[in-house]
């Protein structure tokens, strides 16, 4: 039996009383060598991936929560100290959440403050015209968390647009990564599996995304942010009921207490998968109506009412939702939104016109897209 | 034996959102060796500071996975978890690392 009486001596300087014991590398280390081996690992992973260039305009996705706010803090004493030259930002994406998001960007406006970085918030409310809230409202909370996954996606990307930066970070941590390979074996979703254990993604597109905390264990984020008393903010999302994400992420935990480097060897066999050639993958593929990347829906059938046949739309979750902006004139005609086959039909958003959106909720993570346009009926799956 | 119990990263809305608390934790010695460790300090607190959701702070016989415990800001993981013992004035602070970031 241990007591804490037995002060450890941090196992780097040989000088320190420990304070934490490393979940990669087991080692009982001091604050002080924490926070160097900390940064340091994080810049070799900037440099070994050359995750940016000299000169780069680079948004970090600031949500108030501990990632993206150690990241932001961490970025940018990097930048500083090693002289990257970047331009970095604080990009935030206001979903309209009442007593979540409002608190949080509160936070984000202080660290903006401390950082001394530059902010930017783009709000669905915005961008297109509704808050989750109001969305909450009207299809309830089953799959709610999906749309605004695809929502902030978007909604990022048009932010980064605005501030016409580079490249795009995130505060993914390697708990995160490791639960994303996880769940996408759980659902069989090889296009998305090959895709999340990369540390850049989205390189063909408008805005790369990275990653600098992949390999960072969300411990010693938690950690560096208590040590260093970094202001962040804490409160689960009042709308995220998901169940099927919280038993991966329940798992890993659990790994984690037996062998902390399960989490890094989950990641290391997500990088490595082959993906069998004849495999059939969704492609990414673009929305034509509005023009957005469209991984998530596929159409599936377009029985139509008028009796012809309709066409071959491959159409994205922003159907329904985006009616009211962006999208060109079909889906800015929509006029009806309903979920459960039809129910709860909305007519305030009328904006007149002949397509009607439908949202039809199945099980977890599983939704159906049902809208007529000009007469034809669509749906849409989600492609995994 | 006074301590201090500090809740963060969102377990302080287990109890009604005071992250701060100054207790007296009284324990019955059993013979003058006996010491107050984390594992009855761990069911102290559920049983008087927790008051929702329970199964977000313990799982089985210890904090549930994710949840961080540092003693007088020493990560509890090198001072034998459960067992640690602990003294008058002592800090212990609580973490969970599962909310959203």
């Amino acid at each position: 039996m241990e007591g804490k009486r037995n002060v450890r001596i941090c196992c780097l300087c040989n000088e320190r009383r420990a304070s934490l014991k490393r979940p990669k590398t087991l080692q009982q280390i001091c604050t002080e060598c924490f926070y160097l081996a900390f940064e340091n690992e994080i810049h070799q992973i900037i440099l070994s991936n050359r995750l940016f260039s000299r000169g780069d305009r680079v948004a970090i996705g600031a949500s108030g929560g501990k990632d993206s706010t150690v990241l932001a803090y961490v970025l940018s004493k990097l930048n500083r100290v090693h002289d990257y030259g970047l331009h970095l930002f604080l990009l935030s994406v206001d979903e309209g959440i009442t007593g979540y998001r409002d608190d949080s960007l509160e936070t984000v406006h202080r660290n903006q403050i401390q950082y001394g970085l530059p902010l930017k918030i783009v709000s669905y409310k915005d961008l297109y015209g509704w808050t989750m809230d109001e969305i909450v409202k009207l299809i309830g909370l089953k799959n709610n968390c999906t749309f605004c996954g695809v929502f902030r996606r978007q909604a990022l990307d048009r932010g980064a647009a605005f501030l016409k930066v580079d490249k795009l970070v995130t505060g993914h941590n390697a708990d995160d990564i490791a639960e994303t390979i996880l769940l996408n074996i759980l659902r069989g979703d090889i296009a998305r599996l090959s895709r999340c254990s990369s540390i850049v993604t989205g390189e063909d597109g408008p805005i790369p995304r990275c990653k600098p905390f992949k390999y960072t264990y969300e411990k010693e984020i938690v950690m560096y942010a208590y040590f260093k008393k970094l202001d962040y903010f804490s409160t689960e999302c009042i709308y995220s009921p998901n169940a099927y994400r919280g038993f991966a992420r329940e798992f890993i935990k659990d790994l984690e207490r037996i062998r902390p480097r399960a989490i890094l060897d989950i990641i290391k066999s997500g990088e490595n998968f082959r993906i069998s050639t004849t495999t059939k993958m969704h492609e990414q593929g673009t929305c034509e109506r509005c023009g957005y990347i469209s991984s998530q829906w596929v159409l599936i059938d377009d029985q139509s009412s008028s009796g012809d046949g309709g066409g071959s739309t491959r159409c994205c979750s922003s159907a329904w939702w985006m009616f009211t902006v962006t999208v060109p004139e079909a889906l800015r005609s929509i006029s009806h939104v309903c979920s459960g086959g039809g129910q709860n039909q909305e007519k305030n958003k009328e904006k007149g016109g002949s397509l009607h959106g439908c949202i039809h909720g199945k099980e977890d993570e599983e939704m159906k897209v049902v809208f007529i346009d000009k007469g034809k009926r669509f749906s849409a799956v989600q492609s995994h | 034996m006074q301590l201090t119990i500090e809740f963060g990263g969102g377990l302080e809305l287990l109890c009604d959102s005071k992250k701060i608390h100054h207790v007296n934790v009284e324990f019955e010695q059993q013979n003058e060796e006996d010491k107050l460790t984390m594992r009855e300090l761990l069911s102290w607190v559920q049983t008087n500071l927790i008051k929702e959701r329970p199964e977000m702070f313990i799982k089985g016989d210890t904090v549930r996975p994710g949840v961080l415990v540092l003693v007088n800001d020493c990560d509890w993981e090198l001072s034998g978890q459960l067992n640690t013992s602990l003294e008058e004035k002592d800090v212990v602070v609580f973490i969970s690392t599962l909310h959203g970031g």
